[in-house]
């Protein structure tokens, strides 16, 4: 994770088109600008991050299940639930499945868990657009980056 | 098919009504079949989303929003047709029959 550039997705370690999931990775750094105000002394990944987390998860999701044609954008956030804290050198497991494919929207339920424990979940919805100008290309190379394109696509 | 209530309402058009209230805040006594969503009831497109979601499960179909969005920007089709809530319940009949004939 890069918390500051908002690269929160590490690898895509599973994607299931067929039944619409997705497992992900993610490695809270040991040291990051984040952690000097959340909170001094006492470093937790703010809820927002985790929040973005599961969004990046789902978007991903959105945009293979779509072929790249469409760009997910986050529009809503519902029954988000932070049920344990983690803090610097978590490993995060990051999921998210397909709740609905809707015209010109999709809908997504996510998690991540650590060590095995639930940390927070979350029902996101996505309105599905076509891609800006320039963004294709970028958000593609991150995806590539991140294995969403190659080996994890079984 | 929908059948008429006692109100006069179709059972459909009951079921959407219930819904734009709950998801989008709305007195449901201000809610009738001749309601514009947007114009009358003030649904934005975040909330209408919302209500497409709601109504998309409630009746196990996908409204066409993008084709719909697409028809009324380039003027082919008045937005009425898919915003006054007895034509928007017309067509989920029609997409609700289609997917029945489908089976």
């Amino acid at each position: 994770m890069r918390l500051e550039y908002f690269e929160m997705i590490d690898q895509v370690v599973r994607l299931d088109r067929a039944a619409g999931r997705i497992e992900c990775v993610a490695q809270v750094p040991e040291a990051s600008p984040v952690f000097e105000g959340h909170f001094p002394g006492h470093p937790l990944v703010p809820g927002v991050l985790l929040t973005e987390t599961m969004a990046q998860a789902s978007g991903y999701l959105v945009l293979a299940h779509l072929d790249f044609a469409q760009m997910p954008f986050l529009m809503a956030v519902d029954k988000a639930r932070f049920r344990s804290f983690v803090g610097p050198g978590a490993r995060l497991e990051i999921t998210a499945s397909l709740e609905h494919d809707g015209s010109g929207y999709a809908v997504t339920k996510a998690a991540i868990r650590h060590e095995g424990k639930a940390l927070c979940d979350a029902e996101l919805r996505f309105r599905t657009m076509p891609f800006p100008d320039g963004l294709d290309a970028p958000m593609r190379e991150r995806a590539q980056k991140i294995g969403l394109l190659d080996g994890a696509g079984a | 098919m929908s059948t008429e209530s006692a109100t006069g309402t179709t059972a459909t058009f009951d079921r959407v009504a219930d819904i734009i209230a709950d998801t989008a805040d709305i007195p449901r006594e201000k809610i009738t079949p001749e309601s514009h969503a947007i114009d009358d009831l003030g649904i934005d497109s975040l909330a209408f989303l919302d209500i497409a979601f709601a109504v998309d499960k409630a009746f196990g179909i996908k409204l066409p929003l993008e084709r719909w969005t697409q028809e009324v920007n380039e003027g082919k089709v008045p937005a009425e047709e898919y915003f006054v809530l007895k034509n928007l319940c017309a067509r989920i009949d029609a997409l609700v029959a289609e997917k029945a004939a489908k089976v």
